[in-house]
């Protein structure tokens, strides 16, 4: 500020007037916007009441089964599935995304094949494939050639019901995350390759601490979209009786026909994960962004809330500031 | 003496496009030369090839008396390991046009990154060595900040800090100011001519003709991929010979 006043003075620029006349006009009355919104109220109420007041469905139902040990069972696996198939689909991604942008023909080749394969087949039917694997690989194991010995397993003893739907579910992700994972690594600067290079870098090194961070800023929004997304996919593994969520309320509804009632227990606890990731998804980013601007990141809304509370009880204004200063510097 | 650089009839093609054809030049120990040309003219690409970054196609390049990024045995070259490349890469820093410094690292972090990483220097050696050099560019303060918190000379001296971090006996920068406003150039052709009093064999292409003139032993004028006049400053830009090095000097002076 002194810097301009200044240049001001230097250049003969008058002061500002002290007492400039404010502006206080009267706003313009957007009536439309009143009723378009009233309208969208008006509408919604409609739906929740089509709901709530249905005498098809049984509310009682639906709460008693929230919490049912079926249930929650299957929404254990249903986690379970979706942790290991992402991480297994993280993994794959990152490696088949090198290979993709290696210099290797080969090794650029086959990625490129595995990816058309797991993304040019529905899930739906992988999921059945690795379900019926036992039918053209009926036993695994691992000869030596030329002698009778070698040692091998059933591979349904080692596909079960799970492993397949873990295999498909991961298999299939990896080849979404490869294209994820290329996409980010093609965001970053060539200049950073060549930074990392003169300073005496190895491929690897460079790759893990220099591009791949960087990566993860453009890698991690659509991954959470992803992790979303392969949450719901896991209901598909139901085809063949998983045990998950979906699985489990299938069950229960076949017994006593309260099909409605299930879903949304289902639907509840589905919905409910899928909160929990987003606000994970919402953190994971604030970390990446870092060095991404020369502003303060702003507050969280846990940060939010607790200086809102400050505000609340009174605390004086220079505690609140420095609450404020606490905040930006967490981040 | 053997010279800190010895390029020979350096050639580079990129496709069809002859970018260097047959640059000779040499750089003394402890000696500035600033390149200068015309844009296009294979300036950057030669200081690229210094440190491998490009491979050249014929002619020979030495620093410091070994082949860069082949080795001769017999009367073959054998092209280096990954790994010696990169311990040839390593005694030579390079100061880029962009900077291209680690954005998602801090400043400190930028510094230290290669020294403990590559060299195996223990963090707290690196950081001691990080602070003072970050004294000697005039940002002891900034070791927190993230680059873009920092404006455009400032990071340029933070890049400067950390090609110096590895301790190289050769510094290669590539138009270090011309991404700068136009304030801001000095702040960086300050560090960089103590750096010369302070005896860095340096070879740098730059616009700055000031900068030639007051701290280059030699400057080269490079056109059409070839060296087309070399010398002094006093005899290239004051009492230049050719008719190309004449008509250039009398557009950037």
């Amino acid at each position: 500020m002194d810097g301009i006043a200044q240049v001001q003075k230097a250049a003969g620029v008058p002061d500002l007037e002290p007492e400039a006349e404010p502006i206080r006009a009267v706003p313009v009355r957007h009536y439309g916007r009143w009723i378009g919104a009233v309208a969208a109220l008006l509408f919604v109420a409609l739906i929740v009441r089509l709901f709530a007041l249905s005498p098809n469905i049984n509310w009682g139902a639906v709460r008693q089964y929230l919490g049912n040990g079926q249930i929650l069972k299957g929404l254990q696996l249903t986690i379970i599935y979706t942790l290991v198939s992402m991480a297994l689909g993280v993994a794959l991604g990152i490696v088949v995304a090198t290979m993709r942008l290696s210099v290797n023909p080969v090794l650029r080749a086959l990625s490129g094949v595995y990816i058309w394969i797991f993304r040019g087949v529905p899930l739906l039917v992988q999921i059945i494939f690795w379900f019926n694997i036992a039918i053209i690989l009926p036993r695994v194991g691992i000869d030596i050639p030329g002698t009778h010995l070698g040692w091998s397993v059933y591979t349904s003893s080692i596909v079960t019901t799970s492993i397949a739907a873990v295999l498909a579910l991961g298999l299939n992700e990896g080849a979404y995350m490869a294209e994820i994972v290329r996409a980010g690594i093609q965001v970053v600067d060539y200049g950073q390759t060549e930074a990392g290079l003169a300073l005496g870098m190895k491929r690897s090194l460079l790759f893990r601490m220099i591009i791949l961070p960087q990566a993860m800023r453009a890698i991690i929004p659509p991954t959470g979209n992803e992790f979303i997304g392969l949450l719901k996919s896991t209901s598909l593994v139901s085809v063949i009786a998983a045990q998950e969520l979906l699985t489990k309320a299938q069950i229960i509804y076949s017994r006593n026909l309260l099909i409605i009632e299930l879903l949304l227990v289902a639907s509840f606890w589905y919905i409910t994960v899928t909160t929990l990731l987003t606000w994970g998804q919402y953190y994971i980013e604030r970390y990446y962004a870092r060095g991404s601007s020369n502003r303060q990141l702003p507050p969280t809304p846990m940060q939010r809330f607790r200086a809102s509370l400050r505000r609340m009880y009174g605390r004086d204004e220079t505690s609140e500031a420095a609450s404020q200063v606490e905040a930006g510097g967490a981040s | 003496m053997t010279p800190m650089v010895d390029a020979q009839r350096v050639c580079k093609r990129f496709g069809k496009l002859e970018v260097l054809r047959g640059i000779s030049l040499q750089v003394p120990k402890g000696g500035v030369v600033v390149v200068i040309g015309p844009s296009g003219s294979g300036k950057s690409t030669f200081l690229r090839c210094l440190n491998h970054l490009e491979t050249i196609d014929a002619g020979r390049l030495y620093v410091d008396g070994m082949l860069v990024g082949y080795e001769q045995r017999g009367d073959k070259l054998h092209e280096l390991k990954d790994k010696e490349v990169c311990v040839q890469r390593s005694k030579i820093g390079m100061v880029f046009q962009s900077f291209n410094l680690f954005p998602h690292l801090t400043v400190t972090e930028n510094i230290v990154a290669a020294p403990t990483r590559v060299k195996g220097e223990k963090r707290t050696e690196a950081t001691q060595h990080a602070q003072e050099l970050l004294a000697s560019v005039g940002l002891a303060d900034k070791g927190a900040a993230y680059p873009r918190q920092l404006s455009g000379g400032q990071q340029q001296r933070v890049a400067i800090a950390r090609a110096l971090a590895m301790r190289p006996k050769l510094m290669l920068f590539d138009e270090p100011t011309s991404a700068l406003d136009p304030e801001l150039v000095s702040e960086v052709l300050d560090v960089m001519k103590q750096l010369a009093i302070d005896g860095m064999t340096m070879l740098v292409v730059t616009h700055e003709m000031g900068f030639a003139r007051e701290v280059a032993d030699s400057v080269v004028f490079i056109d059409g991929g070839v060296v087309v006049e070399a010398g002094t400053p006093g005899e290239v830009l004051g009492n230049p010979q050719h008719e190309r090095t004449k008509s250039f000097v009398s557009k950037v002076l």
